[in-house]
């Protein structure tokens, strides 16, 4: 072994976990055989559990890996995770209860069942449902990629260990639900939070405080460039990115099932107030990203084979075996494993509820209330797998591409879900057209990008805006919507295939 | 009308021209960053009122 101590201690903290992921099915224990007991914890989730869950579910170990290393790589562009992860909680606090409340009365487990009770119209929910199962597979497999970083990092070769996380993943998945990743997240985050702590006490310590670890940022990283004339350059690049970001977050099946998971309007409000704490610790550990700078990892033989094989995703693990102690390492290590698999469980979870709930139910077999937990069960499995054939088959440069791309799709489904909760203004089969105008757009220019740059400068009357292509595109995808809307709602209404009441939603 | 607080949340952290700038310096970090970081308590803190005003009463 090459870090024996830290392998110690991270095998010790997984065998925890495990143990915790089986008997969480005892947790306030319901009848698994009901999909609202197994895919949503029985809808019963307190404030605390819930900022735990919602938590854990939101900040990745993807995000925990990726954003230090854009931060190492591309400078101050990175810390766009800082406005993001702000602006998710104003539209939280507006929107969830709101949605909770309608999902809670008519019993809707999904984003799409809401929009299919909303709209009469499972073609619509369907698009929505399989935006959400495209958008969450390469998520799942970058969650996937985080572990794979760590557990080499501790030298341990081969894709082994990785199997045997995910065979473990989908079993407790399997038989305890939502409970599992419920009870894994609070031990998940407090590993975290204890990591981040430590590391910016200790390691700004180590290199001589924060100012010295700025001043060995390249200027040019250090702010954002200043725009050029006729030009909102950099400027809108970063608060496009910021808020298109905010305004996909909720939207993700993973997501949505943990602010769904709460006992109610309360708790998301709650939480909508407490969950920042996360972002704070987002921001801190983005700064490790510099720290790793100003250490100098990238040019110590030792961890050349890491950055070889991981680029800049090495950065932050290189850093941390610098750094602390053998056995803090594997705590720390330990953390991000943690941290990819409850997003992945609930990911896993997540999409089996829109299988059930809004394919497999509507287009496949009909009623299948007696044996849906059976199926959620059994696509969670699915789910899991195929995240793991992506990432043994296909090359990591493409899981990337296609998460970029998959932020890209999942906010498509902002006008049908988010403005549904406002008004009924809307016609479906506008909300369809849109959503499909929205994806063929947003993908092209992403293409014309090679899959590499979520940003496209758009040309304005002369002038230069460069803008998140997943927020322009939606922009188009609400217009379109608009427009169509008028026409179809005079000549071929489907307000009554609204099942919901004007009353639900005050 | 309080969730006008909520809209000002989103000014505060998407004025990027404003806070694009290495001065003050705060404890060794250049303005970009405390700034940025020191918004997340804030809109923390205007979310909470937006709350105790609109659902404070409720359980």
């Amino acid at each position: 072994m090459l870090y024996p101590a830290a392998t110690l201690v991270f095998l010790a903290l997984i065998a925890v976990v495990i143990v915790l992921g089986f008997t969480a099915a005892r947790w306030n224990a319901g009848n698994m055989e009901h999909i609202e007991e197994w895919g949503l914890g029985g809808r019963r989730f307190g404030t605390w559990v819930s900022w735990f869950l919602i938590g854990g579910d939101a900040y990745t170990a993807y995000t925990f890996i990726a954003i230090p290393a854009l931060m190492f790589g591309a400078g101050a562009v990175g810390f766009f995770a800082m406005p993001y992860t702000v602006l998710i909680y104003p539209i939280l606090y507006v929107v969830f209860p709101k949605l909770w409340k309608v999902a809670h009365k008519y019993g809707y487990i999904t984003g799409p069942e809401f929009v299919r009770g909303r709209y009469g119209n499972k073609h619509l929910a369907l698009a929505i449902g399989l935006t959400g199962i495209f958008a969450t597979m390469p998520y799942i497999a970058l969650q996937l990629i985080g572990m794979q970083t760590v557990i080499g990092a501790l030298g341990i070769p081969g894709h082994g260990p990785l199997i045997l996380a995910f065979a473990v993943l989908a079993a407790f998945t399997y038989t305890s639900g939502l409970r599992a990743p419920a009870m894994i997240a609070i031990v998940k985050d407090l590993l975290i939070y204890l990591t981040v702590i430590v590391a910016v006490i200790v390691i700004p310590a180590e290199l001589g405080g924060f100012g010295v670890i700025f001043a060995k940022i390249a200027p040019a990283k250090l702010l954002l460039a200043a725009p050029p004339a006729g030009s909102a350059g950099a400027y809108s690049g970063y608060a496009t990115l910021a808020l298109g970001s905010a305004m996909a977050l909720f939207l993700y099946p993973h997501t949505t099932t943990g602010i769904l998971s709460a006992s109610g309007p309360q708790v998301i409000r709650r939480n909508a107030v407490l969950l920042p704490a996360y972002s704070i610790m987002l921001g801190l550990l983005a700064l490790v990203g510099y720290m790793a700078v100003a250490a100098g990892v990238k040019d110590m033989p030792q961890y050349a084979a890491g950055f070889k094989q991981y680029g800049t995703s090495f950065a932050v693990p290189a850093l941390v075996l610098q750094s602390f102690p053998g056995w803090f390492a594997g705590v720390a290590f330990g953390a991000i494993a943690i941290g990819a698999l409850v997003p992945a469980a609930i990911m896993a979870i997540a999409s089996a509820n829109i299988f059930t709930r809004d394919i497999y139910s509507q287009f496949v077999r009909g009623s299948v209330a007696s044996g849906e937990a059976k199926v959620a069960k059994r696509f969670s499995l699915v789910m899991v797998a195929g995240a793991l054939v992506f990432i043994l088959v296909i090359p990591t440069t493409y899981a990337v591409q296609l998460q970029l791309l998959g932020g890209m799709w999942i906010i498509q489904t902002f006008p049908a879900i988010v403005f549904s909760v406002f008004t009924r203004f809307f016609n479906g089969w506008a909300l369809l057209a849109g959503w499909a105008v929205g994806i063929v757009s947003a993908t092209w220019l992403v293409a014309l990008n090679h899959f590499a740059g979520s940003i496209w400068a758009f040309h304005v009357l002369g002038f230069t805006l460069p803008s998140y292509i997943a927020l322009a595109t939606v922009v188009l995808n609400a217009l379109v919507a608009a427009v169509l809307s008028l026409p179809l709602n005079a000549f071929a209404s489907d307000r009554a295939g609204d099942e919901t009441r004007a009353e639900d939603y005050i | 009308m309080i969730k006008i607080l909520l809209l000002l949340v989103f000014v505060l952290v998407l004025a990027v021209p404003f806070y694009n700038h290495a001065a003050p310096v705060l404890f060794g970090f250049p303005f970009f960053y405390w700034y940025q970081i020191a918004m997340v308590p804030v809109a923390s803190l205007l979310i909470y009122i937006v709350y105790r005003v609109e659902h404070g009463g409720e359980k």
